[in-house]
């Protein structure tokens, strides 16, 4: 009997203090590679003294698709905006009340007020970008290119094999709707052979399609035009200075990523601390220095490096925004339509 | 008998050379690899200088070690635990023709057979389903099951054509002696389960699809790390990450020689 | 039991399998039928699917499709994507074959001690990552790249090679992925093999070629057939070094399902696809099966 007891207050020991091993604060981090200052979560974690995990994944989709399939233990997400309505939608989203956390106040508008999450209950902004086209100034006959998407879909002769297009089924396909007029989201076969037909007649100019290394394709002088982020684009530029980033008159996709809590996160707390954390102007200019990409915080200009804010790739010159397109999450016969030709192109 | 000079087979004059011109072509990217993690310039493709800075950078940074570590510890679990399976198996269907002999090499070979996506949506579905918390060992189980082929050919084509009489010798020592079969059998199978566990281990260190579908918050291993990057690139961190992988198996390849040579 | 296991040798030969089998139904069976229900349900509207609700328009689609003006014809999309797949694969078994066997042979010719070693070595450059790799054969491969500037520079070549970013590249990279899987089941199968008996052949009258062919290939045949499947299947599959060395101009069914779990978000036929492979490679195993009259794998006439 008196065994029996000294078990149990051993055990129970035992258990309280991997109990309150457990409880010590963490936060589990999912995130695109590369798109968070190792210094920056450092600052956080001695700040808050909350331990951070981080997790990479490369793509949108591959996220959700892993939420979707039903994992769990992530606290922390950055999807883009279509992705984050499509998360609230399918209820894979917690909803924490951005706009009470102290921070909040600094969002420049209009991104205090997204259409997926008008009432930013569910989301912060992080960064936010463009996809355009970089390419090399100093290779293209007259150091300049139109400002339109008929440099990258039929382009001059001297540049035909020296181009590269993301192989993004949907950065192609907003592309090709913008440079012909049609609506992104459409579900119309006659718009899908058009846009077929131009992208057909595109692939055999083109270098390849890719959608890694392209910083150091650009820099490395492989080949002069690649359709790019404008982050990227700017790290090509603090290599290559001629590189020139380019606004097609006739859109310019613009998406933004947010961080979001998914359903069941365990260290809810830690989540909104983070959140809050990079609503500072200080901390998340440091981002911006680091990926390249513009924020959305008020104040944060102060703190930006000189060379972001000279760069016309991160930051707009205002008569550019009225190209500025953003991006939508299109329905399921859309979406199949989309694929439908991507495949053809490539089949 | 094999390995002396004077053995017939060294009339095909052609197998040396082939042999060294394929260990060329082998080793050819791995040299590119380690020559690459001493660039100076993160842009793989300039070289500016020789600067061993960025295996400090690896060194120090925290997530790139967890992952390598990950990394090892699942591979070495998955493959000897494959490994395992896989000897069994090979040796249960070694003998005469049995029933149902079809289906079960159909299902130890099902796991090659299948897309890896498929299998990484579907296993992370079913774990989620039996209500099994995705962590580390969630991956070691689903790497264990793609090692079970890998491992199971190799040993089953050794198996072929070993000499029956060895294996009746065997059967009837078994029949009387435990010890006695892993004194004759094991040691003659010994080849077979090396190229088998050694495949296996690969196998699984490369894994990245399955792993990122059913890896734990934190259990990220390499491969899932290096993929995230694929849009910035390959940095000479990761080839320095790389040739640090390299060193480790040399020193384990060499250690293990030291051991065979000590036992003789 | 112990008594029971060593006088009844099915009951042994279940047990040592047992394991395995176990294993492999809990762990990789389930999840197969999991996905063999995803593959008849209806896609879902943001995507994965929506449990419960069937649809055969997974299957249909890949053989049919709607036309423009809405009539029905057969969809050749996919066939060609798969018979590229196949062809792919073929070719790069062939040559790892070609490469391998050679190598395997000189590797069992070797004194014993050096043997594991060799093992060892063969698969030492497969510590590294795929990604990696990948990318140490684009600096080799491009124009003006490691390979075409010593080439210029010996005076061999005067014109830039373009074997980048073309099925040629592809090649070379997949039969390099593949080359332990395919060295090693060779090797473990010919170390055994009694070269007295190739001795024997010489003896009397054989030359190599004969030799060769008739006694150290049937003798092997076991690891070649093994390391064939192990290069054929895994590569019907492979995505990311067609993606990376073929420059992404055609796609492979890897490349393809891959796109159904993320960008295309249609588990249902991505599911449908990976049944569709199976069938066939199952198909193909099975005549190889009946023409061999229910040897398994691996084996052949002794």
């Amino acid at each position: 009997m008196k065994r029996l007891r000294w078990i149990t207050v051993a055990v129970t020991a035992v258990m309280m203090w991997f109990g309150s091993a457990a409880h010590a604060k963490e936060l589990f981090l999912y995130n695109w590679s590369n798109y968070l200052p190792p210094e920056l979560i450092k600052k956080f974690e001695s700040e808050t003294g909350i331990k951070v995990t981080l997790d990479v994944y490369d793509s949108n989709e591959t996220m959700l698709a892993k939420l979707q399939a039903g994992a769990t233990g992530y606290d922390l997400v950055v999807p883009s905006g279509y992705m984050v309505r499509n998360m609230i939608k399918q209820g894979l989203a917690e909803k924490v009340d951005v706009y009470r956390l102290p921070n909040f106040k600094n969002v420049m508008k209009p991104h205090d007020a997204p259409p997926f999450d008008p009432k930013s209950e569910y989301s912060a902004p992080y960064m936010w970008g463009t996809t355009g086209i970089t390419y090399d100034s100093a290779k293209v006959p007259g150091e300049k290119l139109e400002d339109s998407w008929k440099e990258f879909f039929e382009p001059r002769a001297e540049l035909v094999g020296k181009i590269v297009a993301l192989n993004d089924q949907v950065e192609m396909w907003n592309a090709a709707t913008y440079y012909l007029g049609l609506d992104k989201c459409t579900e119309s076969p006659a718009d899908g052979q058009k846009i077929l037909d131009l992208l057909e007649a595109q692939k055999s100019k083109l270098a390849m399609y890719s959608s890694s290394g392209t910083i150091d394709r650009m820099v490395a002088g492989e080949v002069v035009m690649h359709h790019q982020w404008n982050g990227a684009s700017h790290r090509v530029r603090e290599k290559l200075p001629t590189a020139r980033y380019l606004y097609p008159k006739e859109g310019i996709g613009l998406w933004g990523d947010h961080f979001l809590v998914p359903k069941g996160a365990k260290n809810i707390d830690s989540a909104k601390a983070f959140m809050n954390f990079m609503m500072d102007p200080k901390n998340v200019a440091e981002a911006s220095n680091f990926t390249g990409y513009m924020n959305a915080i008020q104040g944060s200009g102060d703190f930006l490096k000189d060379s972001l804010k000279a760069d016309p790739a991160v930051n707009m010159p205002e008569e550019y925004a009225s190209r500025l397109s953003p991006s939508k999450d299109c329905s399921k016969a859309s979406r199949e339509l989309r694929d439908k030709v991507w495949t053809k192109l490539k089949k | 008998m094999s390995g002396h000079r004077g053995n017939p087979l060294w009339r095909f004059r052609g197998v040396a050379p082939s042999a060294g011109l394929f260990f060329a072509y082998l080793y050819l990217p791995t040299a590119v690899l380690i020559a690459l993690s001493f660039n100076e310039n993160r842009i793989a493709t300039i070289w500016t200088g020789f600067s061993p800075h960025w295996y400090g950078v690896v060194l120090s940074n925290d997530d790139i070690l967890r992952a390598a570590r990950n990394s090892l510890v699942i591979a070495i679990a998955a493959s000897l635990a494959g490994t395992t399976l896989a000897t069994f198996a090979a040796l249960a269907t070694n003998s005469e023709r049995f029933r149902g002999q079809s289906l079960v090499n159909g299902l130890l070979a099902l796991p090659l057979l299948v897309p890896e996506i498929v299998t990484a949506v579907a296993t992370l579905l079913f774990f989620v389903l039996i209500g099994l918390k995705l962590g580390i060992m969630t991956v070691i189980i689903a790497h264990t099951v793609f090692c079970i082929p890998f491992a199971y050919l190799p040993i089953r084509a050794r198996l072929q054509g070993m000499d029956p009489a060895l294996g009746h010798a065997a059967a009837d020592l078994y029949a009387n002696e435990w010890q006695a079969f892993t004194r004759v059998t094991l040691p003659l199978l010994w080849p077979g389960i090396l190229s088998g566990g050694v495949l296996a281990f690969i196998i699984s260190l490369d894994d990245f699809v399955i792993t990122y579908f059913v890896a734990g918050a934190g259990a990220t291993t390499l491969p899932v790390y290096i993929f995230g990057m694929i849009r910035i690139g390959v940095t000479p961190e990761v080839n320095a990450v790389s040739a640090l992988m390299l060193m480790v198996s040399i020193v384990m390849v060499s250690i293990s020689w030291l051991i065979g040579r000590a036992r003789r | 039991m112990i008594q029971a296991l060593r006088k009844d040798a099915r009951l042994r030969r279940w047990t040592l399998l047992a394991p395995a089998m176990l294993f492999i139904g809990f762990f990789m069976l389930a999840p197969i039928g999991l996905m063999a229900y995803v593959s008849v349900l209806e896609r879902g509207e943001f995507g994965g699917v929506e449990w419960g609700v069937f649809s055969i328009d997974a299957y249909w689609s890949f053989f049919f499709e709607r036309e423009l003006d809405g009539s029905v014809a057969v969809n050749t999309d996919y066939l060609q994507i798969f018979l590229r797949s196949f062809w792919l694969s073929l070719v790069t078994t062939l040559l790892a074959l070609l490469a391998g066997f050679p190598t395997a042979l000189y590797m069992a010719l070797q004194p014993e001690r050096y043997r594991n070693v060799l093992v060892f070595l063969v698969t030492i450059p497969f510590w590294t990552n795929l990604l990696v790799r990948n990318y140490a054969w684009i600096l080799l491969l491009r124009n003006n790249g490691l390979i075409d500037a010593s080439l210029n520079k010996l005076g061999i070549t005067s014109e830039p090679i373009n074997v980048l970013y073309t099925p040629f590249a592809t090649g070379i990279g997949l039969t390099y992925s593949f080359l332990p899987f395919m060295v090693l089941p060779i090797y473990a199968s010919l170390e055994k093999l009694d070269f007295r008996l190739v001795e024997a052949a010489f003896d009397l009258g054989a030359d190599r070629l004969r030799a060769l062919f008739r006694i150290i290939v049937p003798l092997s045949a076991p690891g070649i057939i093994a390391g064939c499947i192990l290069v054929f299947v895994p590569c019907l599959g492979a995505y990311v070094t067609p993606e990376l060395l073929g420059g992404s101009k055609s796609m492979m069914i890897g490349n393809l399902i891959q796109a159904q779990f993320g960008a295309s978000r249609n588990w249902p036929f991505g599911a449908a696809l990976a049944f569709t492979l199976l069938a066939i490679v199952l198909l193909a195993m099975m005549v190889y099966a009946m023409r061999f009259r229910g040897q398994a794998p691996g084996e052949t006439r002794q």
